[in-house]
């Protein structure tokens, strides 16, 4: 009995000691588990895991570089970058946005142009990582936002660069404007492969030169290696890659001579260009009314947006550059000189004029009622005959018209650095035949080249166009490319890279013709319909006024200004240059809905050229009220 | 006299394991001073913490095992009621309701447990030594199974898991027969769709996570994906002490707590996994040692079950760490910072020295 007791004891323990020996072998397989797994992650794993480390511990953070600043040919600063604070809020980041901004607002001020404004920007700036709700943050709301951190996760303080036109409004047609990068922008960046550069980069140029010349103005961005740690701060910095500014433009622009002209226009819509013949360098560009480019640096707010592009006066539309409008009589001289080159007329050859042509049945009418008598071409040109260039027009054929005014840029791209430049209409069969789907409405009738001989019907430029026509006739058939930046500036190394005048054809004219023309355009200045606004000019000057139809008048009709309503009323055109020997500036000014050419137009061309070659500034700004019955 | 006394204090001492536990804490104590950087309050608490449980390993081991086995249904049904009672009125912490106020200060009787499930156990098979049936052993199961239950109803999957883990070894060291292991394993695989389904999302979650951590990089996948690029990025040797990235930018969460361990695997490399992984299978062997010369079946079964509990902290807890097991609230044995697992650990290791010291008395 005690021996099987202890057999059974003696057998107990060896079997429990095999299980302690089983348990000991789990043990040692369980450990060389976790021994391989160390080896797989720590060896053969290991610089997989080493970066994965480094990728978690450094972040590349971008440092956006100065954009360029815009400024004129005198050094004036037109556009340029400040610092300032910003309350950005990270939306990926806050749970509840409508409510942080609520609470936000209890510390810091929030309008509802401020809420409206980041809503707009939340579905536009996709990816962005932070939005800003409040810019221009005042020390004292620094302070406080500060203070209250803690309570707002995703929100903090970013100081930023800011772009600022100082000057508003003036010149903001040239200017353009930067705004946030959206979608389109995106795209554009993408395609030029410009990703890394924008890596920290919110905002780009829209339009105007901000636009054109956004890989001048940007710069390179630099580039900082940060250990983070996994909250994302930033524990120190480990290399750091300077940033490059962008360059800076000097324009061909003149600004005071661009507030001139913009406080000639006041309150009127229209635009003018200026442009230094011998380089097709831009002296103003003005397209009225303008906008403040500020308000757009931010994200423009709906209540301004709406305001600005619901407004009749349509503020946004670059007139100058997109805006077509029949040239009506500046397009007479381009005509007489066609009538010279072809040899259709002599310049003493004379008409006689009986206040209107007849022509298939239809009367088409003379401005001035009874005729102008026997008309040559010099007077055709300074009283603004019409018959004369019915007529013209008649025997010259559109197809003869069309090839020789088409060689001073009308209805062309005229290649100047800003992008979206309107074509307008230079008429011509192959263009009707383009332009109308209908096999009658293709065909091109004699009768409609009656009326372009005045510069009507089919028959359309921007007001640049009229411009860059003006100076390559001052020039002498010379045309240049026009252009707005003078020379781009380095900012570090000041090297100035000059944009050569860039001659775009001579046109093939004989010089005595020409010189009938600006002898022509000299009288129209001296007795002619710019008389009055250039009488006592202490300069030689060529000139010719116009008047462009907005709506068609009914043959037969007589067009009476007080009749029609003020947004049908004619459009006033003005093209001169000046001085007659070795221009220096030549111009083109259009003034909507203003009538008459000499007494809209002409006033503000003579205070350009005052201004420009004599240095004068106008004491009171031009007015169009003045009675006057000079045609257009 | 005050000799005698330290000696008979000092006699149930196990040299040996005393030094490898030495040697871990030590290694414990470099590790928590790096990943306790930002918190260095931690470092010395977890001074004291080490003097609690070096008494209560010190007291532990003055127990003759035959006192253990008195205590060992007392025990039991006092750790039982109190988790009853946590089910009842227990505070809510963490979403978990694993903690009974006491007025004055929480306890976390699944900790209890730990140490009373094998008791128990070991004790009732003790008793049923010369008669054990297979009804035994489902009588053992029951045992294991309600507090088991309990704990994971708190939800605490990992001290359930460890006190599951202490009464199976316990019951696998009693001799269950293999047919029936074997048939409770295939019967485990083939529950097991059933047994997810009682499982809580989140616990779902963090088995899906295991298989494919990339999957929600941010959220469930956190812990996982960073622990393994802190062990994977130490490399053969370490970055050094102090000189973790993955530590010191707090990418690891739970640093010096429950993945303290990927701190030291990344500080010290695979060098440093090899010392610490030497360490506790010097520690286990010691243990399964002392297990298998026993004297007694009580503590030959409780000695077995704690060696193994030991084993499963650690191994649970770098597998965790280094990405093969899921997510489990358990800490690496002697290293993670804080008392209670701590004092559970040491009192296992007192009674072990206590068995060893007893081994040559009279068999009952």
């Amino acid at each position: 009995m005690k021996f099987t007791e202890f057999r059974n004891t003696e057998r107990d323990l060896y079997l429990f000691q095999v299980r302690i020996g089983i348990a000991g072998a789990a043990v040692m397989v369980a450990f060389a588990m976790l021994f391989a797994r160390f080896i797989y992650l720590q060896v053969i794993q290991h610089d997989y895991y080493h970066t994965k480390a480094e990728d978690n511990r450094i972040s590349i953070v971008p440092i956006t570089p100065n954009r360029g600043n815009i400024v004129d040919r005198n050094g004036v600063v037109l556009a340029r970058n400040y610092s300032a604070y910003t309350l950005e809020i990270a939306p990926g980041k806050v749970t509840d946005i409508e409510k942080t901004i609520n609470e936000l607002s209890t510390i810091i001020d929030v309008r509802p142009s401020d809420r409206s404004r980041f809503k707009r920007l939340l579905i536009e700036a996709k990816g962005a990582e932070t939005l800003p709700i409040r810019a221009r943050l005042s020390d004292e709301e620094v302070a406080r936002f500060a203070a209250n951190r803690y309570r707002f996760p995703g929100v903090d303080i970013r100081a930023r660069l800011f772009r600022q036109y100082p000057f508003g409004e003036l010149a903001s047609h040239a200017m353009g404007y930067i705004g946030r990068i959206n979608d389109r922008d995106l795209t554009w960046i993408e395609e030029q492969d410009l990703e890394s550069n924008y890596k920290g980069t919110d905002h780009i140029g829209k339009t105007g030169l901000e636009q054109k010349y956004e890989r001048e103005l940007h710069g390179t961005t630099g580039y900082e290696q940060v250990e983070v740690d996994a909250a994302g701060r930033g524990v120190r910095t480990l290399s750091r890659t300077a940033p490059t500014s962008g360059n800076n433009l000097v324009l061909t622009l003149d600004l005071t001579l661009q507030e001139v002209v913009e406080t000639a226009f006041g309150n009127r819509r229209g635009a003018l260009v200026a442009i230094e013949p011998s380089t097709g360098g831009v002296l103003a560009f003005v397209s009225k009314p303008g906008f403040d480019p500020n308000l757009f640096v931010d994200g423009i707010d709906p209540v301004s947006w709406d305001e600005l592009n619901t407004s009749l006066d349509r503020p946004l539309n670059n007139r100058a550059l997109t805006g077509v409008y029949p040239p009506g009589s500046t397009f007479k001289p381009y005509m007489a000189l066609a009538a010279l080159e072809t040899g259709k007329r002599t310049p003493s050859q004379a008409i006689f004029d009986p206040g209107h042509f007849d022509f298939g049945g239809r009367r088409f009418r003379d401005d001035k009622v009874g005729g102008h008598g026997m008309v040559d071409m010099y007077k055709s040109i300074v009283v603004s005959c019409d018959t004369y260039y019915y007529t013209l027009a008649n025997d010259l054929g559109i197809e003869n018209i069309s090839r020789f005014i088409g060689q001073f840029g009308f209805g062309a791209r005229t290649g100047i650095d800003m992008e979206g430049e309107g074509i307008g209409v230079l008429p011509s069969i192959e263009w009707k035949t383009r332009r109308f789907r209908r096999p009658d409405q293709q065909k091109w009738y004699a009768g409609e080249t009656i009326s372009v001989g005045i510069g009507q019907g089919y028959n359309a430029y921007t007001p640049l166009q009229l411009a860059v026509a003006m100076a390559t006739l001052a020039n002498n058939g010379v045309m240049f490319k026009p252009h707005l930046v003078k020379y781009i500036e380095n900012v570090n190394t000041g090297e100035r890279r000059f944009v050569e005048p860039q001659p775009l054809k001579t046109i093939p004219m004989k010089q005595e013709n020409i010189d009938v023309i600006k002898r022509a355009l000299a009288g129209v200045n001296i007795e002619g319909t710019g008389a009055r606004a250039f009488a006592k000019a202490e300069y030689t000057s060529g000139g010719k006024t116009g008047t462009s139809q907005v709506i068609a008048i009914k043959a037969g009709e007589k067009y009476s200004e007080s009749r029609t309503a003020e947004r049908h009323r004619d459009h006033a055109l003005f093209i001169a240059f000046a001085p007659l020997e070795a221009p220096k500036i030549a111009l083109a000014v259009l003034v909507e809905n203003a009538g008459f050419g000499a007494t809209a137009a002409a006033p503000i061309a003579r205070m350009v050229l005052d201004y420009y070659l004599l240095g004068k500034k106008p004491v009171k700004p031009a007015t169009a009220d003045e009675a006057a019955s000079d045609g257009g | 006299m005050f000799e005698r006394a330290l000696h008979r204090i000092t006699a149930p001492i196990d040299g040996t394991l005393l030094a490898i536990v030495g040697g871990v804490v030590l290694l414990g104590l470099i590790t928590l001073f790096s990943a306790s950087y930002e918190n260095p309050g931690r470092f010395s608490a977890q001074f004291a913490n080490l003097g609690l449980a070096f008494i209560v390993m010190l007291v532990a081991s003055q127990i003759p095992p035959q006192t253990l086995m008195r205590f060992a249904p007392p025990a039991y049904l006092v750790g039982l009621l109190l988790l009853i009672a946590v089910a009842l009125f227990g505070d809510v912490r963490n979403g978990a309701r694993r903690w009974l106020s006491l007025g004055i200060t929480s306890i976390q009787p699944s900790e209890i447990m730990k140490i009373a499930m094998p008791l128990m156990l070991a004790w009732y098979f003790h008793k049923r030594e010369a008669v054990l049936r297979m009804h035994d052993y489902a009588i053992a199961a029951f045992l294991l199974a309600v507090p088991t239950l309990l704990i994971a109803r708190q939800p605490d999957l990992g001290t359930a898991l460890l006190v599951a883990a202490a009464g199976c070894y316990v019951i696998f060291l009693a001799g269950l027969s293999w047919k029936v292991i074997i048939g409770l394993g295939a019967g485990a695989l083939a529950s097991a769709p059933f047994l997810w389904g009682m499982l809580h999302d989140y616990q779902r979650k963090r088995i899906l996570t295991l298989l494919d951590p990339g999957e929600d990089p941010l959220g469930a996948g956190y812990h996982i994906i960073q622990s393994t690029i802190a062990v994977g990025s130490g490399g053969f040797t370490g970055k050094g002490w102090l000189n973790g990235t993955q530590t010191h930018l707090e990418f690891i969460p739970e640093r010096s707590t429950d993945f303290i361990f990927a701190v030291y695997s990344e500080e010290f490399g695979l060098i440093g996994n090899m010392l610490l992984l030497t360490l506790y299978l010097a520690l286990i062997a010691r243990g399964l040692v002392i297990a298998a010369n026993a004297p007694t079946f009580f503590s030959r079964l409780l000695a077995g079950a704690i060696v193994l509990t030991f084993f499963t902290y650690a191994f649970v807890n770098m597998g965790m760490v280094s990405g093969i097991l899921p997510v489990v609230g358990v800490p690496l044995p002697l290293v993670s910072y804080g008392g209670t697992a701590l004092v559970t650990l040491s009192f296992g290791i007192g009674v072990l020295m206590s068995v060893q010291s007893n081994r040559k008395l009279v068999q009952t």
